[in-house]
């Protein structure tokens, strides 16, 4: 027998990232064949394969085991070192999950939206994408992750700008301005660790930096760290280029970013804040309760008033993404067990919530080309299942019980109130009621305007809004069973707590 | 650039020379500076200098649109498929070691292979970063950009 099939879960955390890469080629040459469909069939296969490892690997680290690779055989420290614990695989699922789902749905939307002699092309960033992701979840070298954000970022650049609209080119070229500038910073501050340390995989740096915590060039390399991955991360007042790229994407992009894109870049801040500098830095108590917590409940206000005056559907929902980055960011400015795991927690249950709201937009825009509101009259009757599923995602992103959205609330205000703040826990359920009004006021466009004359009901393609209805229907389950989420995230508190040290 | 005698006369004699220090930096990139990525740029450099001096539709000629692309996958492949190759020999990922029953010989053959695929990949991008910007609305040859 083969020895890579015997012993193939052994590797599956270089698989993991190796398939979506390696496919990436194969997809750009099947542009040379001209057989219909094939690129997208081999992008959801590959999509389906990553998924099948991903939750192997959340299987095999479940309980709080960490799994580590070598890269080419090289030991770490020296060499690259993938190192994968509940945290990292609970990213790998919902990447590769939500890709999945997101391709096997936006056959027609991509059909539609993009020339035929593109897709290859489409799908082969598409991969590049999902690769990238993958890999900043999997690796543990801290210059490792920024290939990987680079992958990443470039690749989604070129999957908004493939959007049908003049605007997608003007909004992908302000993210690539803005992601770029955010990459240097995160470049410049992992460079500043190095010279301080000497070593780029991140548990080692995490001993190393001990004898050297109090220096300014720690202290300023932290700065870089976080003010540059909060602009990939959008966090308020760095969000300016995500409204309009989760905007102007194709949408079936818009459903997948928006899940996915955000998420992978806090799980790197998460990574930095308490596994390197952790417990070692002075400021830490500075930086998460004097800078992460005014900034996050400064995104919460600021984006759910500002999604409460937008005409777009797309972009009312953009703007209710900075929000719910500034619950995780919340989440995660307690550092304590309770606010890490609605933070993390957060992340999955938004993951779902956005990717099913996203994806019944997208499904509006397939059959009647506009995501503004007043083309969307009436849309109960002419489209019931996806206006019903939107209308799911959305009171799991108001928060109401039996929903993802309320496990997420309920761990952050018990975690505002564990730590004596209050009025954190007031502003909460008050931002909670400006997500009622935007919400609202899409349900009384949807169900108490009449539609326009002669609007017929016609539902999108069956394939396409199977998978809305299933990520709708998810949003309700994880709302019911939060053993996967909820397990995992507090997993995930605990291990991150410890400093990563298990 | 055909009226410019000295140019062309000056690349053409410089040419070779370029492509056999791009050649040098390639395979001898694995014991001295060098290696795949500025093997490349070096390779490449030639191919748009004399691009610039013959003229955009001469180059398409030997190297067309379609066939960079392919070339730029293949690099990519070249490289992966080296990583691919010790996974199926009971290595990890990269582990030239696995490539040969000796292995320093492995190794030898492993860098070899990543760097001419890295060379290859970085050679046909930044041809074709060259050909998008000449390219650019159509205009087929680099002399109307001059005139």
């Amino acid at each position: 027998m083969n020895p890579l099939l015997a012993n193939i879960v052994g590797h599956f955390p270089i698989l993991q990232v190796v398939v979506p890469l390696v496919s990436a080629p194969l997809l750009s040459l099947l542009a040379f064949l001209r057989i219909r469909g094939l690129a997208w069939i081999v992008a959801t296969l590959v999509s389906l394969i990553t998924t099948v490892i991903a939750a192997s690997l959340l299987a095999s680290v479940w309980g709080g085991k960490v799994i580590s690779y070598e890269v080419g055989g090289w030991a770490a420290p020296w060499g690259i070192e993938y190192r994968i614990d509940t945290l990292g695989a609970l990213l790998l699922l919902i990447v590769a999950s939500i890709s999945t789902v997101t391709l096997v749905y936006g056959r027609s939307s991509v059909l539609q939206e993009i020339p035929e002699d593109r897709h290859p092309l489409f799908y082969t960033a598409w991969m590049l994408c999902v690769a990238g992701l993958l890999g900043m979840a999997v690796t543990g070298d801290a210059f490792n992750v920024f290939v990987f954000l680079e992958i990443s970022s470039l690749s989604s650049y070129v999957l908004i700008a493939a959007g049908k609209r003049r605007e997608s080119l003007t909004a992908a070229y302000r993210y690539l301005i803005l992601g770029t500038i955010g990459a240097t910073f995160f470049l410049i501050g992992v460079g500043l660790v190095y010279m301080m340390t000497g070593t780029l995989n991140i548990a080692d740096m995490a001993e190393k930096i001990v004898a050297v915590r109090d220096t300014r060039a720690i202290k300023a390399a932290a700065a870089f760290l976080t003010v540059g991955l909060a602009l990939k991360f959008a966090l308020f007042p760095l969000h300016l280029w995500l409204p309009g790229a989760y905007t102007f994407a194709p949408s079936t992009v818009s459903a997948f970013l928006a899940a996915t894109a955000t998420k992978v870049s806090i799980y790197v801040l998460l990574r930095f804040d308490f596994i390197i500098f952790g417990q070692a830095t002075p400021v830490a108590g500075l930086h998460f309760s004097q800078f992460l917590m005014p900034l996050s409940l400064a995104a919460i206000f600021a984006g759910s008033i500002a999604a409460v005056f937008q005409t777009n559907l797309k972009r009312l929902l953009a703007y209710s993404s900075v929000a719910q980055i500034g619950y995780i960011v919340l989440g995660i400015s307690f550092a304590n067990e309770d606010g890490l795991t609605g933070g993390i927690v957060h992340m999955f249950n938004h993951a779902a919530t956005k990717g099913a709201l996203f994806m019944a937009v997208g499904a509006m825009v397939y059959r009647l080309g506009s995501a503004e509101l007043h083309d969307l009259r009436g849309l109960g009757r002419r489209m019931p299942l996806t206006a019903f599923s939107f209308f799911l995602g959305g009171i799991s992103l108001i928060g109401v019980p039996f929903t993802a959205g309320f496990i997420s609330k309920w761990y952050l205000i018990s975690a505002a109130l564990d730590d004596g703040n209050w009025p954190i826990a007031v502003l909460l359920l008050l931002s909670s009621l400006i997500a009622v009004i935007y919400i609202w006021r899409v349900i009384e466009v949807f169900y108490f305007t009449p539609p326009p004359d002669g609007a017929k009901t016609r539902e999108a393609p069956a394939v396409m809004l199977a998978m809305v209805v299933l990520m709708a229907a998810a949003t309700v389950y994880f709302g019911l069973d939060t053993r996967l989420s909820v397990g995992a995230a507090n997993e995930a508190a605990r291990i991150l707590l410890s400093g990563g040290l298990l | 650039m055909k009226h410019h005698l000295i140019p062309r006369i000056v690349a053409r004699l410089l040419l070779p020379f370029i492509l056999l220090f791009g050649l040098y930096v390639q395979f001898h990139g694995d014991y001295s500076p060098g290696g795949g990525f500025q093997a490349g740029v070096i390779f490449a450099v030639a191919y748009i200098l004399y691009a610039i001096l013959y003229g955009l539709a001469e180059v398409k000629r030997f190297l067309g649109d379609g066939i960079v692309r392919f070339l730029a996958a293949l690099g990519v492949l070249l490289y992966a498929g080296t990583g691919v190759a010790s996974l199926f020999l009971g290595r990890n990922f990269l582990d030239y070691s696995a490539l040969s029953e000796d292995a320093v010989f492995g190794q030898e053959l492993g860098i070899w292979l990543v760097e001419l695929g890295v060379g290859i990949t970085v050679f046909s991008v930044m041809v074709m970063i060259f050909y998008a910007f000449a390219g650019y609305h159509g205009i087929g040859d680099i002399e109307e950009l001059e005139d």
